[in-house]
């Protein structure tokens, strides 16, 4: 080697730097830039291309527009009643699947986290199908003598969202009973043995055992689950088309209808998706707080 | 010891009542796409002979090939790019990592954190000054980076020896060909990890393509299930099994590849 070992340190660290930056600088470009963009943008009212500085005029219009007041409250409907029924449901199959002796372990597994498999947009023409007036479900129904016509689920507000969770809670708890899987494998079995032992109840060994241990895993699936649900947009979109009157639409099936299907308003529905990345942002970090402080 | 039986019995019970829930939605699909619209809505499971009408109706109705090659076109080539620049990447950080790089890693995590809709109109306004619209250049630069792909390799560069690389240096390789002649074979287990969960996300997604392919030769296969479902009366057949074949090349992905599947997106958890 001619070259002197400062000059060859130098040279790797210059290839570290051509390495990371291709996927550095797109990140920059396509989320730092237009974030910040988007804020400037939330700035300005107008219609199309035809914008003004308004200052915070945007946002304060946010609260008084019955709409976006109505796809945050579902969100936070969706949020409160779905996430925790789905990350309860999704433990207690893990660790139901994570008994020892279980027969056709893999079996229920693939069948469970199947639902994955399937497209946003698919599961979510499947389940409008299926709810619709001449679908399976109202067939059923009628058969079993609990209806005389079929009942139009997608029309009354209450049942159209019971119909979005039910069909969020069928797509997601799979995945996130897969994150529990792994989860407990890092749990020693004995631990099980000894809480058998000492005369603990399953349901004692969940609470107190599996779900302590399994913390970190809950914290990071709640987590995956609060910025998720504040995005919804293809269930929106495809199973009830924000409707009855919208009043299962989601914030980014606002925006977009904002952005993108009426005369554009962009400043306006930039200043809403603000809304959407501020809670976003509070949210992952309250929970992350509070998923430390139980330690 | 009947304690023991009855809680054992009630596992199975509730295993089995999960898992035929989970997949009585997809059965019905597959039934469906087989019947006539008629049959769907009396409710029948079985499978049918309307297999071949139902695709008649369904070439008529849309353009089902173009959507379909579009797809593969936009999620292949966001797969091979995105897997080489996340994993370079994700190598760099690792393994030239000082506080520099760390710091600026830090930062890019944060980019998990932006919602899609809060870049959406801004990425719409630069796309379509850059006449990137309906094209795959413009459907794969948004995600062709991502702050979880990068994390998911430099995970994977950590377990990689740095003997290796050093043994390397000595003879004379040149450090893109350490990458890719030693980390690349030996990481194949998480290359397949990254492609599936590339793949996948690249096939379903909806949003962003609904935002910039304003063409109708351009569209995906979810958004031409989507269009299936406009209109007064619903084919439920055609609708169906539009949804089946938007659906069956990530099914076979996902049988093929479960185990990785999952341990892609478990990696996270260990």
């Amino acid at each position: 080697m001619k070259a002197n070992p400062m000059s060859l340190t130098q040279k790797q660290r210059l290839s570290g730097w051509i390495f990371l930056a291709p996927a550095t600088l797109l990140i920059v470009i396509m989320s730092f830039v237009p974030m910040i963009q988007a804020f400037l943008l939330s700035l300005q009212t107008g219609k199309g291309n035809q914008l003004s500085f308004a200052g915070l005029y945007n946002y304060g219009r946010l609260f008084k527009d019955a709409i976006f007041v109505k796809s945050l409250t579902n969100s936070f409907i969706y949020l409160i009643v779905q996430v925790p029924i789905m990350l309860l449901l999704a433990l207690f199959l893990a660790s139901m699947l994570n008994t020892r002796d279980l027969k056709f372990k893999g079996l229920y597994r693939t069948a469970i986290f199947l639902p994955c498999a399937t497209s946003l947009v698919s599961y979510a023409i499947i389940f409008r199908s299926l709810f619709a007036v001449d679908g399976f479900i109202n067939v059923v129904l009628i058969k079993l003598g609990v209806l005389q016509t079929g009942y139009n689920f997608l029309a009354n507000p209450t049942s159209a969202r019971v119909v979005i969770i039910l069909a969020l809670l069928w797509r997601w708890t799979g995945y996130n009973m897969v994150f529990y899987l792994a989860g407990l494998q890092n749990i020693e079995y004995s631990v099980y043995e000894a809480a058998k032992i000492d005369g603990a109840t399953p349901l004692q060994t969940f609470w107190k055992i599996t779900v302590p241990l399994l913390k970190p895993t809950i914290l990071l699936t709640a987590i995956m689950s609060t910025t998720g649900t504040l995005q919804l947009f293809d269930e929106s979109v495809n199973l009830t088309n924000g409707g009855p009157a919208n009043a299962t639409i989601t914030m980014s099936h606002y925006i977009y209808n904002l952005s993108f299907k009426y005369v554009p308003n962009f400043g306006y529905a930039a200043a809403m998706s603000y809304v959407i990345l501020i809670l976003v942002a509070s949210l992952s970090f309250i929970q992350m707080k509070a998923g430390d402080r139980r330690d | 010891m009947t304690k023991e039986k009855i809680k054992k019995t009630l596992t199975y019970v509730f295993l089995t009542v999960a898992a035929l829930l989970s997949v009585f939605p997809l059965y019905w699909m597959f039934a469906a796409a087989t019947n006539l619209s008629v049959d769907v809505s009396r409710g029948t499971l079985l499978p049918g002979t309307a297999l071949i009408s139902n695709f008649q109706n369904l070439l008529q109705n849309q353009d089902v090939l173009g959507a379909l090659a579009n797809s593969f076109k936009y999620s292949i080539a966001l797969t091979l790019i995105s897997l080489f620049v996340s994993s370079l990447a994700g190598y760099g950080f690792e393994i030239y990592h000082d506080k520099a790089k760390d710091t600026i890693l830090n930062i890019i995590l944060l980019a998990m954190m932006i919602p899609f809709a809060a870049t959406m109109i801004p990425l719409f306004k630069m796309f379509s000054t850059a006449r990137l619209l309906n094209s795959t250049l413009g459907f794969i630069l948004p995600t062709l980076s991502t702050p979880f792909l990068i994390m998911l390799f430099r995970q994977s560069a950590r377990a990689f020896p740095h003997d290796i690389i050093e043994a390397a240096r000595i003879d004379g390789l040149k450090e893109f060909q350490i990458f890719y002649r030693m980390f690349v074979p030996t990481m194949r287990s998480t290359y397949a990890a990254a492609m599936v969960i590339t793949f996948m996300n690249a096939w379903n997604s909806y949003l962003w393509p609904k935002v910039i392919m304003t063409d109708k030769k351009s569209i995906t296969m979810p958004m031409m299930v989507a269009n299936l479902k406009e209109g007064y009366v619903t084919d439920y057949g055609m609708l169906m099994l539009g949804v089946l074949l938007s659906t069956i090349p990530t099914v076979i992905i996902f049988f093929a590849l479960q185990k990785r599947f999952t341990e892609g997106i478990t990696g996270s958890v260990k």
